[in-house]
């Protein structure tokens, strides 16, 4: 018990130390080129990090979201928007101070959290066991995450399948749904000039 | 007064919660510090990350192993329901980030800039004319 | 973009792979890591790529934003409808077991018919948001970075 949990430590403080230089090296660059690129890396990091806490399907997502689309969307917003920060001009003491009561009040509250990766911790024994022992008699695919995802919380993922679709509404409210019949009466006002 | 001792263990089973408060209270500095609007949304990112990782931590096992089965008898699963209402807060997490990149977009045309500080004095300027205005219409 | 040969050659190479792995995980997805919203991102990225090597106008061509919203609804029409299909079978909303005789068989069905709808739905809006970021205004040019 105690070996297995100081080799998952190890991995996952080197991991950590990684995100939070990340962390630290996008708060203090003003190219926001580099800033993109570093949340990229943050992403994939983290990707790293589920991989340890056996988070197969997460570390996939993170990978092919935070590091995959997120980019791209950032860099978009950036060819359509400034490359470089402007000066802080105001202190940094009051945020700081804010963060450090803040993240100071968070850990005093983690003391009463039962220990990690302790099998009988209350998280465990409540309805996990189940999906894990109806699985397969049930539903007889081998993936707990795509059966309770599909089957046992469908209600949950057709939730949030509607909130990325009224997400997408809203972007091309915004932006003008790609702007394809615009751009073809351009061309035509210019021919027209000509 | 209870002497305060160092606990090797209670450090090794507790760390994991600090690491991802560090990492949210990083987020939340870059969001409140920066006045750039980008940043500001890459800082939302890092906390929306941490919280993730702080999710999903609870629903380790040492000594376990994903959730995929395998049939073998005495294997020790992770809890898959953390890793299933992560994942799908991932997705909608990249689309409302989509929003907010958008909204970016278009103060950037309305204001010609994202800097938090220029925006807000440029709407105080809006205002002193506008009631100006109003008083001139008035007299 | 013409004198990019080397990423056009690569990424003519990659994104048939990409679009296979997409495949793979999508109706894999049972049996290991992966489902609908992984393979919907992950086809997503394949015609962003080509967006942004060969230009957004050469990605249009092929995915109008007509269809892409098109298929964004269709995909939580396939997931809701699902839904409405197993009421009118006699069993709840998304209760499988009314989808065929054997109620393990009915499940595995459900869950690929409804990771089908979230694949196509993520896909869909994934390039939709990227295609209305890219067609906004007009893209900067190279020497501009």
């Amino acid at each position: 018990m105690s070996n297995g949990l100081i080799g998952v430590a190890v991995i996952d403080i080197l991991l950590f130390l990684f995100l939070v230089l990340t962390a630290i090296a996008i708060t203090r660059l003003r190219n926001l080129f580099a800033v993109v690129m570093l949340a990229g890396v943050f992403s994939l990091l983290s990707a790293a990090l589920f991989v340890t806490l056996d988070a197969m399907d997460v570390a996939f997502t993170e990978a092919a979201v935070g590091a995959g689309i997120s980019t791209v969307l950032l860099l978009g917003t950036l060819a359509l928007t400034v490359r470089d920060e402007k000066p802080v001009t105001h202190s940094a003491f009051l945020p700081l101070l804010i963060c450090t009561i803040a993240g100071a009040t968070l850990i005093y509250g983690t003391l009463d959290m039962p220990p990690f990766g302790a099998a009988d911790n209350p998280v465990q024994t409540h309805v996990a066991p189940d999906y894990l022992e109806r699985t397969p008699v049930e539903i007889g695919i081998p993936n707990t995450v795509a059966a309770v995802l599909a089957s046992y919380r469908g209600f949950d993922t057709l939730g949030e399948v509607v909130v990325v679709f009224t997400a997408a509404i809203a972007v091309l409210l915004l932006l003008g749904g790609g702007g394809r019949s615009r751009r073809h009466d351009d061309v035509s006002d210019e021919r027209k000039k000509d | 007064m209870e002497e305060i001792v160092f606990d090797f263990g209670f450090v090794l089973t507790h760390y994991n919660y600090w690491m991802f408060v560090v990492l949210m209270m990083t987020g939340l500095y870059i969001t409140v510090s920066r006045g750039n609007l980008v940043k500001k949304v890459v800082g939302l990112n890092i906390f929306q990350t941490a919280v993730f990782l702080l999710y999903v931590s609870m629903g380790k096992i040492v000594g376990g192993t994903a959730p995929i089965l395998t049939g073998e008898p005495g294997t020790v699963y992770s809890n898959p329901l953390p890793h299933v209402l992560i994942l799908t807060a991932i997705v909608v997490g990249i689309a409302t980030t989509a929003l907010a990149l958008a909204l970016v977009v278009r103060i950037r045309e309305t204001y010609d800039t994202i800097e938090e500080d220029e925006i807000i004095a440029l709407e105080l300027a809006m205002d002193t004319t506008a009631k100006a205005s109003a008083a001139g219409s008035e007299r | 973009m013409e004198h990019h040969s080397i990423l056009r050659v690569v990424s003519k190479l990659l994104i048939p792979p990409i679009l296979l792995y997409a495949l793979y995980v999508q109706f894999h997805g049972e049996y290991g890591p992966g489902g609908g919203f992984q393979a919907g991102v992950i086809f997503a990225v394949a015609f962003i790529l080509y967006a942004l090597v060969f230009g957004v106008e050469a990605m249009t061509d092929i995915l109008p934003p007509r269809l892409l919203r098109f298929l964004a609804a269709l995909g939580v029409l396939i997931f809701a409808g699902t839904g409405v299909v197993t009421m009118l079978l006699g069993d709840a909303y998304l209760g499988y077991n009314a989808l065929a005789a054997n109620p393990v068989h009915a499940q595995e069905w459900g869950i690929i018919v409804v990771e089908i709808g979230v694949g196509t739905t993520v896909a869909a809006v994934m390039m939709a948001i990227f295609v209305a970021f890219a067609s906004h205004n007009p893209p900067i040019k190279d020497e501009d970075w």
